[in-house]
């Protein structure tokens, strides 16, 4: 057996109890559509966590069972969900001021391609053929405090989704603090990426190997 | 004695043009003036540029107004979604012009357009595709892109109460995009679910002052929830 079939890889559902396991209590979270969603199941169920929901929702709750379901209580996926006690409404400038204005503590995002110094690329493939959506990424990129990336650093034919240089269009420059991915968690910043932690069987050398970044371990 | 309230669609829309710039509240189903949207499906006004978070979906409201070929220019964030092959089939066919504008990015220029400002500086897109060719500034050592306002000379807006002076009271997030609209409106007309008597809104719950509202038009059980 080769160490790489040790590598004990996380999957998706204990990568999002592992970025569960950074948001602390009273932070104000914007979790992206997708995966980053499910981070939600893993935040303590007895804490206050304030989840924002770009389309103008502070407090928001889960989904709602199929006879309390309201159309006008939705997230950015254009799911029902609910509101907790506490919870409240507002319009969508006030909902984007609070990206752009550095009031969001945390969002968690997933990725195309995140670049060692933090560059982010989740909005758009490049291919001409597609019909371009940007959505709110480009302002939670930028606006949010820390911003989390989700994702499996190798897509499956083995390409690593961390690189030097993004070739996708760009959501924002330099504004991943950290990725959390299957192999493990990894700081971004202008001094390049640094290895937080890694999963069980893997060696720094391999991760070099798998995406041919240059890595170091953080302090 | 002030009414702004008018008893048909076909009313609150009077004096639509050809080429105007119409703005339509809502994010996803929540919040869209569906009625109204219909109301300019058979007013019949074309050249129309849409500005609105989403294209539409299905066959019906603004997915609609484009399947029939009235619509020049969409200005929104996310034209992309389940359903939305009227705008794919015109955009693809290069029989629409689209103007994609990231989400926050959107608003703010709509408030600007709303407040009388005559530009804003804003992070968001510096360094993207979406601000290339745009003017840019440093301030304080943060990367600004200079964005205009988006005017508009009518806007469509739902929402779930007025009084007959237009103050609006808004139901969950369906709120969305209509309180800023509202302000940016040339002429904004609003849908509502009831007209109540002046003085029984609580002022206290009015989130868009009447100031900015000129018509309104009662839809009977508008925007109840699907189920």
């Amino acid at each position: 057996m080769s160490a790489a079939d040790t590598i004990q890889r996380l999957d998706k559902q204990q990568l999002a109890r592992r970025v569960a396991r950074d948001i602390p209590e009273g932070a104000y979270v914007n979790l992206g559509i997708g995966l980053p969603t499910q981070v939600a199941n893993y935040l303590d169920s007895a804490g206050d966590y304030f989840l924002h929901s770009e389309n103008g929702i502070l407090g928001m709750g889960p989904a709602p069972d199929e006879d309390h379901i309201d159309w006008d209580l939705i997230n950015a996926g254009k799911q029902p969900v609910t509101l907790l006690n506490g919870g409240c409404f507002f319009h969508h400038g006030d909902s984007f001021s609070m990206m752009r204005g550095g009031h969001i503590d945390i969002c968690v995002m997933g990725a195309y391609q995140v670049s060692t110094r933090g560059d982010l690329a989740n909005w758009h493939t490049g291919d001409p053929d597609a019909i371009p959506a940007v959505g709110g990424a480009m302002d939670l990129a930028i606006g949010a405090k820390q911003v989390f990336v989700m994702m499996n650093l190798l897509t499956k034919t083995g390409e690593s989704k961390l690189v030097e240089h993004c070739t996708y269009p760009l959501t924002g420059l330099g504004c991943v603090s950290r990725i959390y991915s299957e192999l493990g968690v990894i700081d971004l910043g202008p001094d390049g990426a640094k290895v937080v932690e890694m999963v069980d069987n893997l060696t720094l050398e391999r991760l070099r190997e798998m995406t041919g970044v240059d890595l170091t371990m953080a302090q | 004695m002030i009414d702004k309230q008018v008893r048909t669609v076909a009313e609150a829309l009077e004096g639509l043009q050809d080429g105007a710039a119409i703005m339509i509240s809502g994010f996803g189903e929540a919040g869209v003036p569906a009625e109204l949207i219909d109301g300019v499906v058979a007013q019949g006004a074309s050249d129309l540029t849409i500005i609105s978070n989403n294209a539409g979906t299905g066959d019906v409201g603004i997915a609609a107004l484009i399947g029939a070929g009235r619509v020049r220019k969409v200005i929104c964030s996310y034209p992309r979604m389940v359903g939305s092959r009227h705008f794919e089939e015109r955009y693809r066919a290069g029989e629409l012009e689209l103007e994609l504008v990231p989400q926050g990015n959107l608003a703010a220029r709509i408030q600007a357009a709303g407040s009388g400002l005559g530009a804003i500086f804003t992070p968001t897109g510096y360094g993207t595709k979406l601000a290339e060719g745009k003017e840019t500034r440093e301030i304080d050592g943060r990367h600004y892109v200079l964005e205009y306002p988006i005017q508009a000379d009518v806007a469509l807006v739902k929402a779930y109460k007025a009084d007959r002076w237009g103050n609006l009271v808004y139901r969950k997030a369906a709120r969305n995009f209509g309180p800023i609209m509202a302000m940016a409106g040339k002429t904004t007309i609003v849908q509502v679910e009831e007209i109540d008597p002046l003085g029984t809104l609580d002022p206290e719950t009015v989130v868009t002052p009447g100031i900015f509202v000129d018509r309104i038009v009662r839809i009977a059980d508008a925007g109840k929830a699907a189920a």
